[in-house]
């Protein structure tokens, strides 16, 4: 399930609805990611997004996945607008029957989502400058091209 | 036939405009092609795509390379490299 939103989230109310009534799933990652703001000075960031194409290429990723590692169930929501400081931004939520299949979507969906889902963020100052856009990283690609170098059995 | 482009982040700012309504001219094969078309438009264009290989498309909301054809693209959307997650 994808989901694009400007709503907060609740991780355990999304982890309850993917192993809610089942006893086939033995293991769930969730990885919430956050607004950070390192030096003191971030009011707010703003998360722009293409809207269509952000649940198009999300299910995508989300596609390749599922198609890669036995999953029981697999949530992502990604939120956009103004996001302060301390508030979610992102959630994945990947259950399987172990533990590694698990972690691994969880991790490759995030590294894909980092490069390929269509959102850009922009830095807000608390003395009410605007901070400019956040400049993508090498690393970000760097760490989705692995899945693509080595692939897992 | 008429393509809708469609611009984000910085290069919707330098731009000036979120998206536009265009006929392609004659000539224009591939997204390369329109980069350097567009650019040539005026000194807003010329400031968003000065760098042309940063700039990441899509047609039709799929990530695209720029040596992808152009034809039959309803929508092809131009934007910086992307910082979700």
């Amino acid at each position: 399930m994808v989901r694009i939103q400007r709503e907060d989230f609740d991780v355990a109310a999304e982890i309850a609805r993917l192993t809610q009534g089942r006893a086939d799933i033995g293991a769930v990652v969730s990885f919430q990611g956050l607004c950070r703001d390192e030096q003191g000075q971030l009011s707010a960031l703003e998360l722009e997004h293409y809207p269509g194409m952000a649940e198009a290429e999300i299910g995508r990723i989300a596609a390749e996945a599922i198609a890669r590692w036995p999953l029981q169930g697999l949530t992502v929501i990604h939120r956009h607008g103004k996001i302060a400081p301390g508030e979610n931004i992102v959630l994945v939520v990947a259950a399987s029957a172990h533990r590694q299949a698990a972690f691994e979507a969880a991790n490759f969906l995030m590294d894909f989502l980092k490069s390929r889902a269509p959102f850009w963020k922009k830095e807000h100052r608390l003395d009410g400058t605007d901070g400019g856009w956040v400049k993508a990283k090498d690393a970000d690609d760097q760490a989705a091209a692995r899945w693509t170098q080595s692939p897992p059995d | 036939m008429t393509t809708r482009l469609i611009y984000f982040a910085w290069v919707r700012e330098r731009i000036g405009k979120p998206e536009e309504d265009v006929e392609l001219p004659a000539g224009i094969e591939t997204v390369a092609d329109l980069l350097r078309w567009l650019k040539s438009r005026g000194e807003e264009y010329e400031h968003a795509l000065q760098y042309p290989d940063v700039i990441r498309v899509a047609i039709n909301q799929e990530h695209v390379e720029h040596r992808e054809k152009v034809a039959g693209a309803r929508e092809i959307a131009l934007f910086p490299p992307m910082t979700g997650g």
